[in-house]
């Protein structure tokens, strides 16, 4: 693929290879184990991330996992 | 169905019987539920509150956990005058000011792998308004295994999440969300990091809304959708959650029999 803008977090970003979700988020730092990724308003399956490839205009938000009460 | 009610009944629910999705028969839909609140906390207070103000025939409370000065700033059910009691019991008396109609059922122990399936099978409803991961599992894998609808709510700071689970109706369960409960430590919880009262108390009441539309069966359900909202940003969003087909707990290849993969005495993480 060539050059894709993503947006992650309202924040564009420009992906110059091809770069799975697992890919970005390795990129970005993020602790897999502390949240969950939301695709073009739809949650990524945690099973799926090494195969879920980006797309250009594709809109990821990092939904952090929480559990008080 | 038994739709008769008193005159006094009548008045109480009048704004109920006069809602067209909600009617007579509706209202009795509500007398006949029965719906288990695991947590009489910041979550649960709201919940607990509003299903009895609405009728819920039978609403079950189970909480460990006693009250104290600081659960104050958000727990509603809670009082001044109750500090040091049962939260389960200080919270069906709050309830029972409200309503004394309604049956409260006071569970004062926590969540345990071996209580959880018995108590959870003699609801019709599950709500998780827990303050740890590790009971936030224990419900999660049970209501599964019992095939029981849970509501779940979670609050952090300023922000608060909130979804419906049912995975025997082919929606998605909460480890298709999250797998697996995060490393301790790796999440802060709420004791660490914090919430706004408030933020409890909107996702506690949205939390009663959709068992309340639960129990109706009425609009559109959160199964199969996460609804996320930033206080500060003052912005809700609603995302599309399908089932995971790798879900361990639910999916086509699913391991979970039983909760013997829990801990017998959940750790207490955050007291929300």
């Amino acid at each position: 693929m060539g050059e894709a803008t993503i947006t992650v977090n309202g924040q564009a970003r420009t992906l110059h290879d091809a770069t799975t979700v697992a890919g970005l988020l390795a990129t970005i730092g993020l602790d897999l184990r502390k949240v969950a990724v939301e695709r073009n308003e739809e949650i990524v399956p945690k099973s799926a991330y090494a195969i879920t490839m980006l797309a250009d205009g594709d809109a990821l938000e990092i939904v952090h996992f929480i559990g008080g009460g | 169905m038994n739709l008769d009610f008193s005159d006094t009944d009548i008045e109480r629910y009048s704004r109920h019987i006069l809602l067209a999705e909600v009617g007579g028969i509706g209202q009795a839909k509500l007398r006949d539920a029965r719906v288990l609140v695991v947590g009489a906390g910041g979550l649960g207070s709201p919940l607990i509150l509003y299903l009895a103000a609405a009728g819920v025939g039978t609403i079950g409370i189970v909480d460990g956990d006693t009250v104290d000065l600081s659960n104050l700033q958000r727990q509603i059910a809670h009082s001044a005058a109750r500090l040091g009691a049962g939260k389960a019991a200080s919270a069906a008396e709050a309830a029972r000011a409200i309503n004394p109609g309604v049956r409260l059922n006071v569970v004062a122990k926590r969540l345990t792998p071996e209580n959880a399936l018995d108590l959870i099978g003699g609801y019709d409803i599950v709500c998780d308004g827990t303050d740890n991961f590790a009971t936030r599992f224990l419900v999660a894998d049970a209501c599964v295994l019992a095939r029981k609808p849970l509501v779940s709510a979670a609050v952090l700071r300023f922000e608060g999440q909130l979804s419906t689970f049912k995975p025997h109706a082919g929606g998605p369960c909460y480890r298709c969300l999250y797998p697996e409960p995060p490393p301790d430590g790796l999440v802060p919880t709420c004791s660490e990091a914090g919430v706004l009262g408030a933020v409890t108390g909107v996702m506690g009441t949205l939390q009663a809304t959709e068992v309340l539309k639960e129990i109706l069966g009425i609009g559109e359900g959160m199964a199969g959708r996460l609804l996320v909202w930033d206080a500060l940003a003052a912005k809700f969003r609603t995302i599309r959650l399908n089932p995971d087909p790798a879900c361990r707990a639910c999916g086509p290849a699913a391991t979970l029999r039983d909760l013997s993969g829990h801990a017998p005495a959940p750790a207490m993480a955050c007291a929300v």
